[in-house]
């Protein structure tokens, strides 16, 4: 009897200690957490200079973008421990700065040396700061990214089209650096046949279900003029959302719409505007510029045939930020480790080499290189969109505020209900009572 | 009258224990018959409650305050029936239930009338039946996401097979025939799709009420001559209505959750035209985080239905009856 106890107790103690070696292996171990698109495999390779350096296994937790803000939200409003780091949004700073998600990294960013002003001001607002315009961190501006253009270059140069072009409209047929020559160009390559091919306008985001058509509708309404609010009385939104050249920016990107996007364009978000372009069926493209440098490797539509270009000017120039900064989760055992993740990230030589593997840096020693703007074809593009960004509310209510504006501006755009400034008022009632229930107003 | 749940416990155990062999019993000493039954009986009311009831309570609690999941660290403050009032007066609401209506109107009634059709045509037992049945089944196979991208690609203006049919047949362009992007067509577009899913459900259940039919009530109505059409309304109809009842009940319920294909198809678009409830309560509860409100309106829509439902049931029993 005595013998089996021993035996019992040799193997019950052989089977805890098994089971914690791998625990003590996975001590060196760092999750991070991000949407599974191509920067996030720049990021693997990246990353496994870190892992060589420190010793830490980085481990990935990627998600689509069609389920990344649902599943990495739940994650953090449940405390969850998956993620040690997290690549969020950049509309999720408010809410997870207010709520305890991230940690701050003020007193780290001092500690470190790490200087928020070494890094593209725009991202820094966009990315890491709560509240907006204060010197409160909660990330480090991670991926830097913006709604811009791109266009077959290759249409764009065909002598009989440029020849055709000028005759109709006086100047020649380019990159657009004003809306009404977008719309121009748009409507001359609507329905035209090219290389025996129908082809269309522009591919425009008309998306309804998460935040598509909010994005590309911004991006043209901030050139018109639109404000979310009063620069000199927060959260007084009348005369601003809907402003009469609000209205008249509204109309505009209906106007696309209805003039030069492809057929069944009424649900179209990254991917389906990438696949428009890739599958030559239009003449310019609105995306990310985190497409880019797909595209432009594309064999049948990249290399010679594309160009890029930032959002054209109208009264005002702006264009739609993206991207996301690097947060260590506060529910996470292993901070300190994150935390050395960040200010290896943070350095000058790492951030070079991001640029290189395809993510976009933000920081400044990087993107204002000498020969910056000539290291990749779309390097010019985007350094002058990442000059003239602007980003939706990141309120803790975000979620609320863009349900409302993807309603409104689908059910005028899309679906033809009603006019620009109903749909505009609706939405100052909309964001008046998200508003109100926060007790903002 | 409301029968309480601790009472249909007890007659489930009493059942428990009456079915269950003496000799079980003798074999476990010091336990009585019942006390055995409740032994048997206790994981399945655990799990029960810990999956059905207490979340069900839990949503009922939620519903009377101003809880966000999101905000956990926030004070929950009772509101009352404030969420219930915000929810009834919401025309959003009212427009996404009349939507839902809307679906589940028509969708019973094409699935219906067609998947009796089908069922009755199947009966005849002709040559090939057994393979037409295999073949019209295939679509209820399907998972509703594959059903959803496969009807996108379908509904595609450029390369869509439907948008290409429709013009062969109509002569309009295939360019203009957008299914998903026109306010008007949209719910049809959904509705066509679950249709086309759902049809042979409707119709297994109904070929089962046909199939259940005796002959010689047919052959005696042969002998009194009655023709085929009198045959028809006043046998096979009447036979099989509650099984056609049974059917209408499913999926009337079902369509009353729909979801995944509004989802996969429209994402709710254009504009809100094809926002079902269920999208207006993922929406509110998993992405605004308004978790109290969004209790409230699930607890109204789950009283909507269960109290649909139970008169359903009991118009069903009645005809059965008769």
């Amino acid at each position: 009897m005595q013998k089996t106890s021993k035996a019992l107790f040799g193997l019950a103690t052989a089977f805890v200690m098994s089971s914690a070696l791998p625990n003590l292996a996975k001590a060196d171990e760092l999750t991070l957490c991000w949407a599974a698109w191509d920067p996030a495999n720049a990021l693997v390779e990246l990353s496994k200079d870190f892992t060589a350096k420190t010793g830490t296994q980085m481990k990935f937790e990627f998600v689509p973008w069609t389920n990344y803000a649902d599943r990495f939200l739940n994650e953090l409003n449940s405390h969850g421990k998956l993620c040690d780091l997290i690549i969020g949004d950049s509309q999720w700073i408010g809410g997870s700065a207010e709520n305890g998600h991230y940690v701050k990294l003020n007193d780290f960013f001092d500690k470190e040396g790490i200087k928020m002003d070494d890094f593209v001001p725009a991202t820094v607002v966009g990315y890491s700061e709560w509240p907006k315009n204060t010197p409160n961190y909660w990330a480090l501006p991670a991926m830097g990214d913006v709604v811009g253009w791109t266009y077959r270059k290759d249409w764009f140069e065909k002598p009989e089209l440029q020849k055709e072009f000028k005759e109709k409209y006086g100047h020649d047929l380019a990159a657009p650096k004003t809306y009404d020559e977008l719309k121009q160009i748009a409507e001359f390559f609507q329905k035209r046949q090219i290389d025996g091919k129908t082809v269309y306008g522009a591919s425009i985001y008309t998306e309804r279900g998460s935040e598509g058509i909010t994005m590309g509708v911004t991006n043209v309404l901030y050139d018109w003029g639109f404000q979310y609010e009063n620069p000199k009385k927060p959260y007084d939104m009348e005369g601003f959302v809907n402003s009469a050249d609000a209205v008249k920016g509204l109309e505009f990107y209906k106007s696309l719409y209805d003039c030069c996007t492809p057929p069944g364009s009424s649900n179209v978000y990254m991917v389906e505007s990438a696949d428009a372009f890739k599958s030559g069926q239009v003449a310019m493209q609105m995306n990310f510029a985190f497409t880019w440098p797909g595209l432009y490797k594309d064999e049948k539509v990249g290399g010679k045939k594309i160009g890029f270009f930032p959002n054209p000017a109208e009264k005002a120039h702006f264009a739609q930020l993206g991207g996301q900064g690097i947060s260590v989760v506060s529910y996470s055992d292993k901070r300190d480790a994150a935390l050395q993740y960040i200010k290896w990230f943070a350095q000058p030589d790492v951030q070079a080499k991001w640029w290189e593997l395809g993510g976009f840096s933000c920081l400044n020693s990087v993107v204002n290189a000498p020969g910056f703007a000539k290291s990749q074809p779309y390097a010019q593009a985007f350094l002058d969109s990442m000059a003239i960004v602007k980003d939706f509310w990141a309120e803790p209510s975000y979620a609320s505020l863009l349900q409302a504006m993807q309603k409104r501006v689908h059910n005028y755009v899309v679906a033809g209900n009603g006019t620009a400034k109903e749909a505009l008022d609706g939405l100052v009632k909309d964001w008046s009572d998200v508003f109100k229930d926060d007790g903002k107003i | 009258m409301t029968i309480s749940h601790s009472s249909i416990v007890e007659k489930a155990a009493d059942a428990t224990a009456r079915a269950t062999p003496s000799s079980v019993a003798r074999r476990v000493r010091g336990l009585s018959d019942r006390a055995i039954a409740w032994l048997f009986i206790a994981p399945a009311i655990t799990l029960l409650l810990a999956i059905n009831i207490f979340p069900l309570l839990w949503a009922v609690y939620l519903s009377f305050t101003n809880y966000r999941a999101n905000r956990p660290n926030a004070p929950v403050v009772g509101v009352g029936f404030g969420n219930y009032q915000r929810v009834l007066n919401d025309p959003d609401i009212w427009q996404a239930m009349q939507t839902t209506a809307h679906f589940v109107f028509w969708t019973i009634v094409l699935q219906t009338v067609i998947g009796f059709t089908l069922a009755y045509l199947i009966d005849r037992k002709f040559r090939g039946h057994a393979f037409w049945t295999t073949i019209i089944l295939i679509p209820m196979m399907l998972s509703p996401a594959v059903v959803g991208n496969f009807w996108r690609f379908l509904y595609e203006p450029q390369i869509g097979l439907f948008a290409y049919a429709v013009s062969l047949v109509t002569g309009i362009p295939t360019s203009d025939i957008q299914m998903l992007g026109n306010v008007t067509l949209a719910p049809w577009a959904i509705i066509i799709v679950d249709t086309w899913m759902w049809t042979p459900y409707v119709m297994l259940i109904c070929l089962a009420g046909l199939r259940s039919i005796p002959d010689y009530i047919y052959e005696a109505a042969e002998v009194d001559r009655a023709s085929p059409w009198r045959q028809f309304w006043s046998i096979t109809v009447p036979m099989a209505l509650p099984f056609i009842m049974l059917a209408v009940l499913f999926r009337g319920i079902e369509n009353f959750k729909m979801f995944d294909m509004v989802t996969l198809l429209t994402g709710g678009g254009p504009g809100s035209i094809t926002e079902v409830a269920s999208i207006t309560l993922k929406r509110a509860a998993f992405e605004s985080w308004a978790t109290g409100r969004a209790s409230a309106f699930a607890i109204i829509l789950f009283v909507a239905v269960f109290g649909l439902a139970n008169i359903y049931v009991k118009a069903l029993n009645k005809v059965k009856q008769r």
